[in-house]
């Protein structure tokens, strides 16, 4: 037992774990609200959720959401961190007070094998059964009293989607911080860990003890799925709703955009007054305000394009999705099981290339790292949405469902996959080449999307957008800018062909050339490195400088700096450069060095120069006039 | 092989169920670390696993075992040994 007083009080720690599907999350969402964030502890290769929870006496507990696991035997990366931190045995992570374990109520017989291994630790547990409402409302019951008695346990039975039992979760918590909780020897004696069906057999026992009714079958989900696996309906409806959902990522999020941008534009020189005219008020305008304004435009369709992929990932869909995609994976070298990293690829290969942590197979894991950037981020898509915008006009494509843009973006989307499958299929029949990995896929019941959960996802998205445009976005614009105003002609700033950003982008205008970008492309190509929507920042503040989109807006001055085929060429290469530090960076840290995120951005680059060429070469020659 | 050797009669196999036909698991003939996982998910012996739904182009297929549905390729199914209708009795 540690020591009740301590000199310096260290925060009570709080471990949630449980089989995945089980509703950890939901239960972490609930307990820490809008007080979580995304922890990297250093030197780790994980990265988890930790947060702060309040009690109802205004005392605090650091809650941790472990990776969701089926037992403790270390097998994959998930199982093996869950491990460590619940021994205390990872670096830079405190070992945990107490843990929460969460299981799913309505699949008790299996779940409660998880709580052997959890229970043997010694540590104080809550054993909580979620999803009390679906017992409920299917005809389950269980005697929780006889649970507690039988485990040696706390057991509480919540709804951790509905609020409801979260109270006594609460209890918990303050009991274990406060010292009092203590824990009871179990009466049924735990099962030998690493034999399974021993664990199993147990498991039924402790069922049985505690009078634990299962509950009938799902029958909505036996419904949708009759449905949305369906040979043909089901794809369709998966292509329709994906078209409905670019397409209002088009006309629906339209009218919020210009009014956001009409009143960046109109208030940048109110935001101008607050300095005197001169040197500073520019950089305050053109630098700051309108390169971040121009970024920042774009933040409600990339929420619109977070919250179709937040149903998708809370309602279980995304389970089927990967059922269905699993044949085409296969035939590529990749199981189904890369495909649910490669959907959240789509809102940012950051976290994707976290989520890989769940392949078991090391080959075909790395090949999941290595092409997850090709999928197309929310970075890539304001620069979609400001080049098709410009490009190409929008008529219907499909009747009334999609208009000739959502269908470009829709292309743009579709070619980031191909390209990504392409690279697969490439990595796989070559230097990772290996047997094929069986798929075995648990598919949870559906569930409604909560708005909490939702709104959440939302929340934490924007407050990641609004970072970037405040710091890497914002550094760069206030870079440039420096750059575009020296070296100082009689102390007056030079023509912006002349400044020292000038002159980088005509040095590199022989290259790119024959992209069909100048040198103000080039100069855009070159702060995008950091950061894809780096170059609209970079693009307003050139034009702004040059003075030519006083009136006409960004749209049009791009109209006038790009021909036809250098526009596609732009959209190719941003589909397939690897324009991203942070991904660079978390690719070298999940890999073990820098040998894989070099040959990846070499791999990306050229691919993204070589197609891009071949683009603007084709579309100059006039094939499709 | 040995196995195969003394009783002749083919083995049935998760793979030959049809859509909705329960068959109880006896063992599973697949190197350890996949067995496990198997395990976890609920393919034990003396189990029931009664095959659903597919995804479009019939694989993989959606099995009911033990409280839950998983997904599982044809060619792991085919290593999932039932037992003989007449033989043992299902616990």
């Amino acid at each position: 037992m540690p020591p009740k007083f301590q000199t310096a009080p260290r925060p009570h720690v709080v471990a949630i774990i449980g089989p995945p599907n089980s509703g950890k999350s939901t239960l972490f969402n609930r307990l820490t609200g809008l007080r979580q964030k995304v922890a990297n502890f250093p030197g780790v290769t994980v990265e988890q959720h930790v947060g702060r929870a309040k009690m109802d006496d205004h005392s605090e507990v650091i809650l941790v959401d472990l990776p969701g696991v089926y037992s403790l035997n270390p097998r994959s990366e998930d199982e093996q961190v869950t491990r460590d931190v619940l021994n205390g045995q990872m670096k830079d992570v405190p070992k945990p007070d107490s843990v929460l374990l969460i299981l799913d109520s309505t699949n008790l017989g299996r779940h409660l094998m998880l709580a052997a291994p959890i229970l043997s630790l010694k540590l104080p547990t809550l054993v909580i059964l979620n999803m009390a409402d679906d017992l409920r409302n299917r005809g389950g019951q269980v005697d929780t009293a006889e649970l507690a008695g039988q485990l040696g346990a706390p057991v509480a039975l919540i709804s951790a989607a509905k609020g409801e039992g979260i109270d006594k979760v609460i209890q918990f918590m303050k009991g274990t911080a406060a010292g009092t909780s203590s824990l009871a020897p179990p009466k049924v004696e735990l099962p030998v860990l690493q034999d399974i069906p021993r664990c199993r057999q147990w498991a039924h026992q402790v069922g049985l003890g505690a009078a634990y009714q299962a509950p009938t079958p799902p029958l909505w989900t036996r419904r949708l799925d009759s449905v949305f696996l369906h040979p043909i309906a089901g794809p369709l409806i998966f292509l329709i709703v994906v078209g409905a959902v670019f397409q209002t990522i088009f006309r629906g999020a339209k009218p919020l955009m210009d009014e956001l941008q009409a009143f960046i534009h109109s208030s940048g020189p109110w935001v101008g007054s607050a300095l005197p005219p001169g040197i500073f008020r520019s950089l305050l305008i053109d630098g700051i305000w309108n390169g971040v304004g121009n970024v920042i435009v774009f933040l409600p369709q990339i929420l619109l394009l977070f919250l179709f992929i937040g149903i998708l990932e809370d309602s279980g869909y995304l389970a089927r999705a990967a059922l269905i995609a699993d044949r085409t994976m296969a035939k590529f070298g990749l199981q189904g099981k890369s495909f649910i990293p490669l959907i959240s690829a789509y809102a940012c290969a950051v976290p994707a290339i976290m989520a890989t942590r769940t392949i078991e197979s090391k080959r075909d894991r790395l090949a999941t790292i290595l092409i997850a950037p090709l999928m197309t981020c929310s970075a890539r898509l304001p620069v979609y949405l400001l080049v098709i915008g410009a490009f190409i006009k929008d008529r219907p494509f499909l009747g009334p469902l999609l208009g000739t843009q959502a269908a470009a973006l829709l292309g743009l989307y579709a070619l980031g996959f191909i390209a990504a499958i392409l690279t697969a299929r490439l990595l796989k029949s070559s230097i990772l080449k290996s047997e094929r990995t069986p798929f075995m896929l648990e598919m949870p019941p559906y569930r409604m999307p909560t708005l909490r959960s939702l709104g959440l996802r939302l929340f934490e998205r924007s407050k990641v957008f609004l970072r970037r445009a405040g710091t890497v976005i914002l550094t760069t614009a206030v870079i440039l800018w420096i750059l575009a105003n020296l070296p100082l002609h009689n102390g007056q700033p030079p023509d912006i062909a002349d400044s020292y950003a000038g002159m980088v982008g005509h040095a590199i205008e022989p290259v790119i050339k024959p992209l069909g970008f100048n040198w103000k492309i080039g100069i855009g190509l070159l702060t995008s490195m950091a950061a894809r929507e780096t170059i609209i920042s970079t693009l307003g503040t050139i034009y702004k400088m040059e003075g030519s989109s006083e009136s006409v807006g960004l749209r049009q001055a791009l109209q006038n700096d790009l021909t036809p085929g250098g526009a596609v060429a732009l959209l190719i290469f941003f589909a397939f450069a690897m324009q991203c530090m942070s991904t660079i960076a978390v690719v070298r840290r999940e890999t073990g060095g820098w040998k894989w995120p070099a040959i990846q951005f070499a791999y990306m680059t050229l691919l993204a120069f070589v197609c891009a060429l071949i683009t603007n070469q084709v579309v100059r020659s006039g094939l499709f006039t | 092989m040995l196995q195969m050797s003394v009783s002749s009669v083919p083995v049935r196999t998760l793979a030959q169920l049809k859509e909705g036909e329960p068959g109880t698991l006896d063992r599973l003939d697949l190197p350890e670390d996949i067995a496990q996982r198997l395990m976890e998910l609920g393919f034990l012996p003396g189990h029931i696993v009664v095959p659903a739904r597919s995804a479009p182009g019939g694989e993989p297929r959606v099995y009911r075992v033990d409280g839950s549905e998983v997904a599982l390729r044809r060619e792991t199914a085919a290593h999932l040994i039932l037992r003989s209708r007449d033989g043992n009795e299902p616990k």
